[in-house]
């Protein structure tokens, strides 16, 4: 140990001081939730979270839902844990699928989604970036109805969606077999992209690859939320009371809530941010960017060169390297005739 | 859109909630730590000192590990910068070390631009970064950032106070890159003499206006040893790859016929201090720092340079689609005018080179001409000798001819003598 210990420089310590760093600042997640009324939603988010953020929330009945339109309602909290501060917000979307007609419900969602980007890549081209707030949402649950499917393509590259099937406790385990068989299907016929979790390392060890297969075999998670705490099996739990049972929200023979907790939280929550920087925000970027310079392009020699760039056209520099090229031939062929001339002289 | 905000009963716009359980997120740091050490760190060290101050002996005595270097010439003509990247790993954490040695600093005998590559460089690597996040497809998070996160200046043990060149570039650099003040060779100098200096070096530093680098005190995690530590700038090392045993250990020192130097003696000199702020406690700030101060700064001074504004005279903030019409109509303007001047270049250009061809061709035909004048001449010429041949020899015939005809008649007269 004593060679090791003059071998050793000491960067080694840099994951600490990153941990260090990363607990000052805190961190922020925003989770949107989409689905029609009565589907859990904000059951589930009170359980996922161990909170009460719908405390002075009103329902409408059914007569005023018939045209309603899809509003958006943002939540934020600071909640902190072993010394870990996260600011949640959570993004609620009332409405949704309850009108009528529901051909443009999914419009107010896409639009506030590509809003925030927006928002962010305003900030982000400014001179001042010091206080950039980052309110881009970072995944959508997205609840399935228990009988019936979903459509989620319009947000699929937009956002990290986790489909959910809601209200789990109305369908037996082999009905949820069939269910997700079904779902999953959809997804692959219709070509949704969901959002997937990263493969494991293959340095990793074998329970945790194990535990990895079984989680990505699970989806869509069939989930259960509860607001009210119960006993079962002589301990306080959260769950629902029923005159056949006891159904346990993290009982996981119950439902896959604790699965969805766990990727959600305590091993996914950062990569989900991360995904959402740099695959969905880039790409509206890259689009924004495009779309924007297309529609003030009236030339169409150039091809779209930006703006913001200080690097000279692409188109232009082709014509400058050509005509430069053509020069230097008529250059040489001079060059050429003026030896030849030389010769004959001599 | 419509979008509601629930204001809480507290006047915030957000409220601390408790919470009933373990939720599981105080695992984000872990998830941030995992992700960051798959990625791996990368860490770009600038060394600013005269030649043979000891700059590449003290990387190889902080990194542990003999980096190749030739040593440098006391004869060049200029400053320039040359980096090296290295791959260093340690227990599971891979770094991509780059160090920049400035090569010929000090040695030549104007040095009013000594600062001038130094500062080209940190403005290309910013310039770079600057490149990759303006264009349209960019990968900034595997990005090779190549951006200098500290900048070691070595000041030489003079004992008395700064050498001018020190200040001027100190001063250059400041608002540029985290500038760590060292002092080389320390083993020259005794404790009080050390003592003095470091006052006389930190009263010119600051009455100068130079911000160097200051181990930030705002963590309370690493407060205490941060602030005791900013006292001791700057920090007086001493650097050795060799190794002498001292008592029953084998320690990296200098070996001196009065004593052994041990670089790794706090009581010797500060080495370890140096080793303990830059790279076990303050890295991760370091490259904050760079990236946060010192780059935002480079940018907003480009942006604006390029005729960038946040606001408009009128102070209402620019929509992003006024700035890029305004933008693309300047560029187009540009361009258009531009394309003029080259089509003219060009234009002007072929109308010489026709010029030209047209003299050349004036030249050849001349030649020509002169050639078959000479030639004529010369035809001339050779007929005419061939006249005055061809005369000769009819003139040579017919005397032939004469003395033909004379000497037949002459054998006649000889008969008739004979006869006689």
């Amino acid at each position: 140990t004593n060679t090791q210990e003059k071998q050793y420089v000491g960067f080694a310590t840099l994951p600490n001081q990153v941990h260090r760093k990363s607990v000052k600042k805190g961190f922020d997640f925003t989770l949107m939730v989409a689905g029609e009324s009565g589907m859990g939603k904000s059951t589930l988010v009170n359980s996922l979270f161990l909170t009460d953020l719908y405390k002075d929330r009103k329902l409408l009945n059914a007569e005023e839902r018939i045209n309603q339109t899809v509003e958006i309602i943002k939540h934020t909290v600071d909640i902190e844990e072993k010394g870990v501060k996260l600011k949640l917000t959570i993004v609620d979307t009332p409405g949704f699928g309850d009108a009528v007609n529901n051909n443009e419900c999914w419009k107010p969602i896409t639009d506030y989604i590509d809003q925030q980007f927006e928002q962010y890549f305003r900030d982000e081209s400014g001179l001042n970036r010091k206080n950039i707030q980052d309110n881009r949402v970072h995944c959508c649950l997205y609840f399935i109805p228990p009988f019936g499917h979903g459509c989620m393509k319009a947000l699929h590259e937009k956002v990290n969606i986790i489909p959910l099937i809601a209200k789990a406790d109305c369908l037996t385990p082999n009905e949820i077999k069939k269910l997700k068989d079904r779902i999953r299907e959809e997804i692959d016929k219709f070509g949704i992209k969901v959002y997937q979790f990263p493969e494991c390392d293959s340095d990793e060890d074998e329970e945790f690859k194990q535990l990895d297969k079984e989680l990505k075999e699970c989806t869509p998670f069939a989930v259960i939320g509860s607001n009210t705490v119960v006993e079962a099996r002589g301990q306080r739990v959260r769950g629902r009371l029923y005159p056949w049972g006891i159904v346990e929200v993290e009982n996981q023979s119950h439902c896959d809530f604790v699965k969805l907790r766990n990727m959600l939280i305590r091993s996914h929550m950062h990569d989900l941010k991360d995904v959402t920087c740099d695959v969905h925000y880039e790409n509206y970027r890259a689009q924004c960017i495009q779309e924007m310079t297309s529609k003030l392009t009236q030339d169409n020699r150039m091809e779209s060169p930006i703006p913001i760039l200080s690097t000279p056209d692409v188109e232009t520099e082709k014509l400058i390297k050509m005509k430069d090229e053509e020069l230097k031939r008529m250059q040489e062929m001079l060059n050429k005739m003026q030896q030849q001339m030389h010769d004959k002289d001599q | 859109i419509k979008c509601r905000e629930l204001i809480s009963l507290v006047n915030e716009e957000k409220r601390n909630l408790n919470l009933g359980g373990h939720v599981g997120f105080d695992s984000l740091p872990d998830q941030l730590v995992s992700k960051s050490v798959t990625q791996g760190f990368c860490f770009n060290i600038l060394c600013v000192g005269e030649t043979g101050i000891g700059k590449s002996t003290l990387m190889n005595t902080l990194f542990n590990t003999m980096f190749e270097n030739e040593e440098a010439s006391h004869y060049q003509n200029g400053v320039y910068l040359r980096p090296r990247t290295y791959d260093l790993q340690e227990s599971n954490v891979q770094l991509k070390l780059t160090i920049v040695d400035s090569v010929g600093f000090g040695d030549q005998i104007n040095k009013e631009d000594s600062y001038k590559p130094i500062v080209d460089y940190i403005d290309t690597e910013f310039e770079n970064y600057l490149q990759e996040e303006l264009k349209i497809k960019r990968s900034l998070f595997n990005y090779h950032d190549t951006r200098i996160h500290i900048c070691l200046y070595f000041i030489a043990p003079t004992g008395h106070s700064l050498k001018s060149l020190d200040l001027v570039t100190m001063k250059k650099l400041d608002s540029k890159v985290n500038i760590i003040p060292i002092i080389a060779k320390a083993d020259t100098i005794s404790k009080s003499e050390l003592h003095k200096f470091k006052i006389k070096i930190m009263s010119e530093l600051v009455s100068n206006g130079v911000q160097i680098y200051q181990f930030p005190t705002d963590d309370e995690a690493v407060s205490e040893i941060n602030a005791s530590m900013n006292a001791h700038l700057p920090f007086a090392v001493v650097g050795s790859v060799e190794e002498v045993k001292v008592g029953n250990k084998t320690v990296r020192a200098r070996q001196y016929p009065w004593g052994i130097v041990q670089v790794e003696n706090e009581s010797h000199c500060d080495f370890v201090k140096l080793r303990e702020m830059l790279i076990r406690v303050n890295m991760e700030d370091l490259r904050e720092q760079t990236h946060t101060r010192h780059y935002e700064l480079y940018r907003r001074c480009k942006l604006e340079e390029m005729g960038f504004m946040d606001t408009d005279p009128d102070s209402q903030p620019f929509s992003l689609q006024e700035t890029y019409e305004a933008k693309r109509k300047e560029f187009l303007g540009d361009l258009q005018h531009k394309e003029e001047e080259m089509r003219q270049m060009f234009v002007n250009k072929v109308k010489e080179t026709e010029a030209e061809l047209k003299e050349k061709e004036r030249e050849l035909h001349d030649k020509f001409e002169q050639l078959k004048r000479m030639h004529q001449e010369e035809k001339r010429k050779v007929e005419e000798k061939r006249r005055d041949l061809e005369e000769e020899m009819n003139a040579f015939n017919r005397k032939k001819v004469a003395v033909e005809t004379l000497s037949l008649s002459q054998p006649l007269k000889k008969d008739k003598d004979r006869k006689k």
